[in-house]
């Protein structure tokens, strides 16, 4: 529709072709499709300023007839009855009910018709942007009559995007319909493209043509686009394991710390990630008109949010059941039941809506046949980001020292002078800060509502127990190749059962190496 | 932990009296009458007694053997599972397709035959085989591995806990011939009863308490035999236990086995009475639900989970009546409370007093 | 533990435990030695905690193990009982009985007995259940199942509570019994497992003088018909029972011989007393 309004503003001159419309509205409602073709043909043809409009409603199905005055009118369904406005001139007219109407009928073969009659048209544009749309809608789509006229724009046109583009069409065309010369010239424009309009035309080529040669250059270069394309298709699977990787070692890695480093088995942390996902929520609410900088502001918020709700936790639970594990388990687990149950109470027991910033929708298109989601990029780079800072943390500064001192061995820790108190609950208000941030992330990828935190739970564990209790290093290692293992398995097996395959294989794998990828090693584990 | 003979044996002649008073206050009693219970309740106490044998089972493993099992909602189900497949075939021509040969699930995925492990499911003793065979197997196999490599503690939980769930996704698979999402359910009679009948309605509710106290007569003779002091040893001490010759392995492995076929026996038992079977029945958060039925009653004796399961159950029906809202809520806070304040249960408090 | 997990698996024989021999009737004790450990070594990330370790012990011997903390004496002894599996080496038992290719039950089973350092009972039984499980007799679980202790097993589970001194605890939980009685229990425990080779870790700590002195003469008066291996750090102790004494340094023997000879050695002297 932007398209098509933005065109109308170009072309205003002779209104008085607007009554065309008019004029040929027997045809257009006439029950032969051929006298309707050549009607739309006429329209296309026209100097009309409205015409690409007219095209656009009978694609969208909302060109009708008036009964009572036979004025062709654009229709617009509201409730039950329809708004309408001329179709000639753009003058309102009265509501009126569905049966004072009669449709101009369309089928599936006229829409495609429209649609390239509407290409074409946009070709003319004075914006590139849009000229590119164009020609890159058209791919494939024009016959001798149409390219003839693009070869034309292309020798004026000025943006190499779209000039290379026009080259793209005029060389697919020239493939299977141009004459030798024009066909080797797209022989050599087209070799090392993997554009599917392209490879379809070359396999079509390759299976029609009468010329050998032909036919043997066409194959030459099929075979390279395949295996170039199945590269890609190994690049994009690894993308994909790699960010699914990514949300796991995200949402795993403030329990790495917690269960890991503290030995705290703590079955809320699902629910610390869907506090912090609430928080991005609210940030948003609270900031509707910069909801690109939301999240920048939702890291601290989320942190603090589950930091603080941590911290609570530990201080009133878990600082009891230190040493027994299973208990800690349980009570943890009620705590979990506890959050979700105040979050159905309170917010709603729906998911909320948390809006993907413009800088993380839309995709980075590296060629045809490979583009990368900018969100996926973007929790790629976050996870890296978070992993780093916590290295650092634990294993650079004071804070990290103290807290692994006290992880290791409590009493010698306090006879140093640590507060171990104090050491433990800050350790669990970082994990739970972390699972804070974790929910801050994955509020962009899934739905946000009271049941996020339950479908991260197990994963995370598993990826914490997988990579090693108490190495961060194994559960960056562990979350990622659960990652890709899922993604590798996912074509043959299905998402499920890929899931599936993969929990038995941990199960496995723990019986075979209980202490995990990265086992604690040493006498002290030993007793 | 000292056992309590006295609350013990009233435990007993409890459940005896229930088993008998019950369907007599049904059946016997006009409806009016100040005593008649009506046969929906008949049957919401026959669920609960079977989730009393399904605590007893957890508790067997947890309170005697250490053994924190996040997975006996999964045991719980098959067994429950196998005894659905025997009342589907019951059903036969009289499903909404009507077609004699095939359930009603299969008819609509278009499939032309029942997979193998529905052969003879009709049969009511191939049922019962698969009754105990199915959790059996499953967990003899998982127990084979996980005790072997010695897996312990809350790893142990973790993993049974990830068997649960991969059993769940698993049955969600309509391919796995088990019914999908939906389950197996639209049962219409078994043993040839109608399953609508006030008569097959207590004869379930009889079955299940004496299915109960069977299992409680043999965990009893278990927990008092030599191999019950082996359990408890190997729960307090377990390499000491290996040291003084014992193969800690087969204890943990076969005490697992026979706990998953009890849980089992109280799925199949459970299913008749509730109407259907599904997937949810897996979900982690049932296992762990049972977890706290025990935790609440107190483990270490065999009265306790049951009073716990009995408890915490007509608190949900009470409370998911009245107040849906805050059953969750409770439910948390029995988790933490019990943990917190209640380290040997309910039966503890008597236990402290006592001591 | 992985190899021997896996060969497990091949084992009929540790699934259905009431099928399993009883190793310790087999034991071909002809040879005057009874334990060999021979070039053992074990290291735990790069570090050696046994170090080509030889070490032999004779039938009713009471030997004495000392050494430095660190100095390998518990690692030897998780070695011998099957908790850790040496990197290289051999143990064998008796003649013929490689301990290499046995687990802590079925070692314990052979006939070896191990007390450890921190007094381990089961705290929540009682005394008498404590020693009953400890009793020499089929450990499967269908033979506990149904079990029934029979007269003889009671009286001699009665003899060995009068003497360890627990005659009239042996309904009490272990739990409440005090350090040292904890410590009898072990020790009772073990004469119930009725072993021919005794691992005792550190059996005084903790002990009054009184109650040293008889757990010495109990040690004494058990050597003979049981061979003793005690580490100890209580040098008084050690002299008192008069044994022969093997001084373990850095994972390996340095002297081995009577308490004066050690005391004589000037390998020890430097590494004890920085001379």
């Amino acid at each position: 529709m932007v398209l098509v309004l933005s065109l109308l503003s170009v072309t205003a001159v002779a209104s008085e072709d607007n009554e065309l419309i008019q004029t040929l509205a027997p045809e257009l409602l006439s029950k032969s499709k051929p006298k309707r073709l050549m009607a739309i043909d006429e329209i296309a043809a026209s100097s009309a300023p409205r015409k690409a409009l007219w095209l656009q409603a009978m694609i969208d199905g909302d060109l009708y007839q008036l009964k009572k005055t036979d004025e062709i009118v654009l229709a617009t369904r509201q409730g039950n009855t329809y708004s309408l406005t001329k179709a000639s001139d753009g003058t309102g007219l009265d509501s009126v009910k569905k049966r004072a109407l009669r449709k101009i009928k369309i089928d599936n073969a006229m829409r495609s018709y429209l649609r390239s009659l509407i290409g074409t048209l946009a070709l003319q544009s004075d914006d590139t942007e849009e000229r590119f749309q164009a020609v890159y809608s058209l791919l494939g789509k024009v016959d001798s009559d149409a390219v003839e006229p693009i070869r034309k724009l292309k020798s004026q046109e000025k943006s190499e995007r779209v000039h290379e583009a026009m080259g793209l069409l005029i060389s697919i065309h020239d493939l299977e319909n141009g004459t030798a010369e024009q066909q080797a010239d797209a022989f050599e424009f087209v070799s090392g493209r993997l554009d599917n309009d392209v490879l379809n035309s070359l396999r079509r080529l390759s299976e029609t043509s009468a010329d050998k040669q032909v036919v043997a250059q066409a194959v030459m270069l099929l075979d390279e686009a395949e295996s170039r394309k199945r590269w890609y298709t190994y690049i994009e699977t690894l993308f994909f394991g790699v960010s699914l990787g990514s949300v796991l070692v995200v949402a795993a890695i403030g329990l790495a710390i917690t269960f890991g480093v503290m030995g705290v088995i703590n079955m809320a942390h699902g629910e610390l990630i869907m506090l912090g996902a609430y928080t991005t929520y609210f940030i948003q609410q609270l900031m509707p008109s910069a909801i690109d900088y939301s999240l920048i502001l939702a890291v601290p918020a989320a942190f603090i949010v589950s930091g603080s709700v941590g911290v609570l936790i530990e201080r009133t639970v878990i600082r009891h059941l230190y040493g027994r594990k299973l208990e800690t388990l349980l009570a943890t687990f009620g705590i979990s039941l506890l959050l979700q149950q105040a979050v159905r109470t309170f917010i709603s027991p729906q998911n909320v809506a948390v809006i993907n910033p413009s800088w993380m929708t839309g995709s980075w298109v590296v060629n045809p046949a490979l583009s990368l989601t900018l969100n996926r990029l973007v929790i790629i780079a976050f996870c890296l980001f978070v992993f780093a800072v916590l290295l650092f943390v634990l294993t650079r500064t004071r804070f990290g020292l103290q807290t692994r001192a006290v992880a290791q061995n409590r009493q010698m820790a306090r006879a140093m002078g640590i507060r171990s108190a104090r050491v433990d609950a800050m350790t669990f208000g970082l994990g739970s800060g972390v699972a804070g941030i974790a929910g801050v992330a994955l509020s962009q990828l899934g739905n946000v509502g009271p049941n996020l935190g339950q479908s991260y739970i197990i994963d995370s564990f598993i990826v914490v127990v997988f990579g090693g209790v108490g190495s961060l290093w194994g559960t960056l290692v562990a979350g990622m190749s659960l990652g890709i293992g899922n993604k590798l398995l996912e074509p043959w097996a299905g998402a499920v059962l890929a899931k599936i395959l993969l929990l038995v294989f941990i199960i496995l794998f723990i019986q075979k190496r209980p202490s995990g990828l990265f086992p604690q090693r040493g006498r002290a584990v030993e007793s | 932990m000292p056992t309590y003979p006295l609350i013990d044996r009233l435990l007993l002649i409890a459940l005896v009296l229930l088993t008998i008073t019950v369907p007599i206050l049904n059946l016997g009693v006009n409806a009016d009458h100040a005593l008649y219970i009506e046969t929906y309740n008949v049957t919401l106490l026959g669920k609960y007694l079977c989730f009393a044998l399904l605590a007893l089972s957890v508790d067997l493993v947890w309170g005697y053997l250490g053994i924190l099992s996040l997975g006996h909602g999964a045991f719980f189900a098959l067994g429950g599972y196998a005894m659905g497949m025997y009342l589907v075939r019951q059903i036969g021509d009289r499903g909404v397709y009507g077609n004699p040969d095939l359930p009603d699930f299969m008819v609509f995925l278009n499939w032309q035959e029942a997979p193998w492990f529905w052969t003879g499911m009709e049969h009511f003793p191939v049922a019962l085989t698969a009754i105990v065979l199915a959790p059996g197997l499953l967990a003899f196999v998982f127990g084979w591995f996980a005790f072997r490599s010695r897996v312990n503690g809350v790893y142990l939980s973790i993993i049974t806990q990830a068997m649960t769930f991969a059993l769940m996704l698993a049955f969600f698979r309509n391919e796995m011939g088990f019914g999908g999402n939906n389950g197996l359910t639209d049962f219409k009679d078994i043993w040839g009863f109608s399953l609508q009948s006030n008569e097959t309605r207590n004869a379930l509710f009889v079955a299940s308490g004496v299915a109960l106290l069977l299992g409680y007569f043999i965990c009893q003779k278990i927990v008092r035999s030599r191999a019950g002091l082996v359990a408890q040893a190997i729960r307090d001490a377990e390499s000491r236990t290996r040291f003084i010759g014992f193969n800690v392995e087969n204890y943990k492995l076969w005490f697992f086995t026979f706990s998953a076929i009890l849980a089992g026996i109280a799925g199949a038992l459970y299913v008749p009475q509730a109407g259907i079977i599904n997937p949810s029945q897996m979900a982690p958060l049932g296992s762990i639900e049972v977890v706290v039925w025990v935790a609440l009653g107190g483990r270490g004796s065999l009265y306790g989970p049951i009073i716990g399961a009995l408890l915490v159950n007509y608190a949900k029906s009470w409370f998911t009546a009245a107040f849906p809202e805050y059953w969750l809520f409770a439910l948390g806070a029995l988790f933490v409370i019990s943990t917190l304040y209640l380290p040997n249960g309910v039966m503890g408090l008597f236990n402290r007093k006592a001591a | 533990m992985n190899v021997s997990a896996q060969r497990g698996l091949l084992r009929r024989d540790k699934v259905f435990g009431f099928l399993t021999p009883a190793v310790g009737q087999q034991l071909d004790t002809t040879h005057s030695t009874l334990l060999y450990m021979e070039n053992v070594s074990v290291s735990f990330d790069g570090f050696k905690a046994i170090d080509n370790l030889n070490f032999y012990v004779d039938k009713g011997e009471l030997r004495c193990l000392i050494g430095a903390n660190g100095a390998g004496k518990t690692t030897m002894m998780d070695i011998i009982t099957g908790k850790t599996k040496p990197d290289t080496g051999s143990v064998i038992f008796g003649k013929n009985v490689d301990l290499l290719d046995l687990n802590e039950a079925e070692i314990a089973i052979a006939g070896i007995g191990r007390k450890f350092q921190k007094p381990t009972v089961f705290e929540n039984l009682t005394v008498f259940a404590n020693l009953e499980l400890a009793m020499a007799d089929f450990k499967s679980v269908w033979w506990t199942l149904h079990s029934k202790l029979n007269s003889a097993q009671v009286d001699q589970i009665e003899h060995i509570a009068s003497t360890i001194g627990l005659l009239d605890m042996l309904n009490k939980q272990a739990g409440y019994l005090s350090h040292g009685q904890k410590q009898w229990l072990e020790i009772g425990m073990l004469l119930m497992q009725r072993p021919l080779l005794l691992l005792i870790d550190e059996p005084v700590a903790g002990m009054t003088h009184q109650e040293m002195e008889k757990t010495g003469e109990l040690l004494q008066s058990l050597s003979g018909d049981h061979t003793i291996v005690v580490v100890e750090h209580d040098m008084e102790f050690v002299r008192s029972i008069a044994a022969r004494v093997t001084v373990l340094n850095q994972g390996t023997v340095l002297a081995e011989g009577s308490m004066a000879d050690i005391q004589n050695n000037d390998d020890v002297r430097r590494v004890y007393l920085g001379e």
